[in-house]
C-alpha cells in the first residue's frame, strides 16, 4: 500500500542477473507493502531465479519479446489482480524507488505520470543526434499530450486503473513503442499525462552506447516511430 | 515450338506440385487455391503466348509476353506483401500466447508457494 492504494511495481528484465537482485531489494526496502513483479523477457541467464530469490514475483516469458511484450505481461497481471496503480521501473537500477510515492500522489488527478530527467532534478546530459531526437520527441509529444514533457523515453512511469486496463489490452511491442507510441496513444484516447522531475542514477550494470553512427540511427528510427504513431489510429 | 513445350511443361509440373502439396495437407487451402488460380491463368498463356497481344496493344505494351512479365512481377510483389502481413499477424498471436504462458506460470508458482507454506505451517 502506498497512500491507501494497492501498488504493483513492474520491472521488465532481459539478462539483468547482475543488477536485478539489488533493484528488487531496494524497491522492497524503500516501499514495504508494495508488490513487485519481474517480467523476465526470455533471458539466457539466471535473471528469473535471482529475482525470485530477492522476493519478487516472476513472470518468465518463453522467449524474448522485447520491452513491449514484457510490459504488457506486467499490466495484464496488474489488471487481473486488481491493482490500483502500476509502476514500471527499469531493471538496471537507474530509477530511484524513493520517487514512487511522489508519482502515486499525482495519479489522483492524472492518468499517467512520467518520472522525467532534464526536468530540474539530477544531472543527466546527452549531446549530438541523440539529443536532437529527444528534443524532437519531447516537442511533438508535448503538443500531442497538452503538457510539458521533457523526457519522453523515460521508462519510469506510473499508471492508474484506467491506463492499466488500456495497456493490458493494447501495448506495442515494436521499437520505441513502449515509450513514444504509448504516449501518443494514451493522449489521443483522452487520458491525461504529466511528468514529475526525478534524478537518474548511474546504471548498476550495462553500458549505454555512445557511438555517433548509432545515435544517428536512433534519430532516424525515433522520427519514423513518431510519424507512424501520429498517423496510426 | 520448343519454347512452348518448355513453358507448358513447367506450368504442368508446378500444377502437379501444388496439387500434391494440397493432397498431403502441407499447404493450407487458402494458399493452395491462390496458386491453383494463378496456374489456371498461366498455363494457357505458356501454351499460347500470343493470347494477350490484343490486351497488350490496348495498354500500349509492345508484346503480350512483356505484359505477362510485368503482371508476374506485380503479382509476386503482392504475394510478398501478403506474406509479411500474415507473419505480422502470426507474431502478434505468438506474442499473446507467450504472455499467457508467462502469466499462467506465475499463477502456478504462486499456488505452489502458497501450498508449500500451508504444509509447513500445518505440519
Amino acid at each position: 500500500m502506498v497512500n491507501g492504494k494497492r501498488v504493483l511495481i513492474i520491472i521488465p528484465a532481459f539478462n539483468e542477473s547482475g543488477s536485478i537482485a539489488d533493484v528488487v531489494g531496494e524497491v522492497r526496502g524503500e516501499l514495504p507493502g508494495v508488490d513487485v513483479i519481474v517480467v523476465d523477457d526470455g533471458s539466457a541467464d539466471r535473471t528469473a531465479a535471482v529475482a525470485a530469490a530477492a522476493g519478487a514475483r516472476v513472470a518468465k516469458l518463453p522467449y524474448n519479446l522485447g520491452v513491449g511484450g514484457a510490459m504488457r505481461v506486467g499490466y495484464r497481471y496488474a489488471r487481473d489482480h486488481d491493482y490500483d496503480v502500476a509502476i514500471q521501473i527499469d531493471a538496471d537500477g537507474q530509477h530511484d524507488p524513493r520517487y514512487v510515492p511522489k508519482l502515486v500522489d499525482l495519479l489522483d488527478e492524472t492518468d499517467l505520470v512520467i518520472g522525467a530527467r532534464f526536468a530540474g532534478e539530477g544531472d543527466y546530459n546527452v549531446r549530438g543526434p541523440r539529443r536532437w531526437a529527444m528534443v524532437m520527441l519531447s516537442g511533438v509529444l508535448s503538443r500531442v499530450a497538452h503538457t510539458k514533457l521533457t523526457d519522453t523515453t523515460s521508462g519510469f512511469r506510473a499508471a492508474n486503473r484506467r491506463v492499466i486496463d488500456m495497456f493490458a489490452t493494447w501495448y506495442p511491442v515494436e521499437y520505441l513503442g513502449d515509450t513514444v507510441e504509448t504516449l501518443v496513444h494514451t493522449a489521443r484516447r483522452g487520458y491525461t499525462i504529466r511528468q514529475v522531475p526525478v534524478a537518474m542514477r548511474k546504471r548498476m550494470a550495462g553500458t549505454p552506447s555512445h557511438s555517433p553512427a548509432k545515435a544517428m540511427i536512433y534519430l532516424g528510427r525515433a522520427f519514423a516511430v513518431l510519424t507512424l504513431a501520429l498517423i496510426r489510429r | 515450338m520448343k519454347l512452348t513445350l518448355v513453358t507448358g511443361l513447367t506450368g504442368l509440373i508446378l500444377l502437379a506440385t501444388i496439387v500434391e502439396l494440397l493432397r498431403r495437407r502441407q499447404l493450407r487451402e487458402k494458399y493452395g487455391m491462390l496458386w491453383l488460380g494463378v496456374l489456371i491463368i498461366v498455363i494457357p498463356l505458356s501454351l499460347f503466348p500470343r493470347l494477350l497481344d490484343n490486351v497488350a496493344e490496348l495498354l500500349g505494351v509492345a508484346s503480350g509476353v512483356s505484359l505477362v512479365l510485368f503482371l508476374g512481377i506485380i503479382f509476386l510483389l503482392l504475394v510478398c506483401v501478403h506474406l509479411s502481413w500474415e507473419v505480422s499477424h502470426l507474431e502478434e498471436e505468438t506474442r499473446t500466447l507467450a504472455e499467457d504462458f508467462a502469466l499462467l506460470r506465475t499463477e502456478i508458482d504462486a499456488d505452489r508457494a502458497a501450498r508449500d507454506e500451508l504444509v509447513r505451517t500445518d505440519g
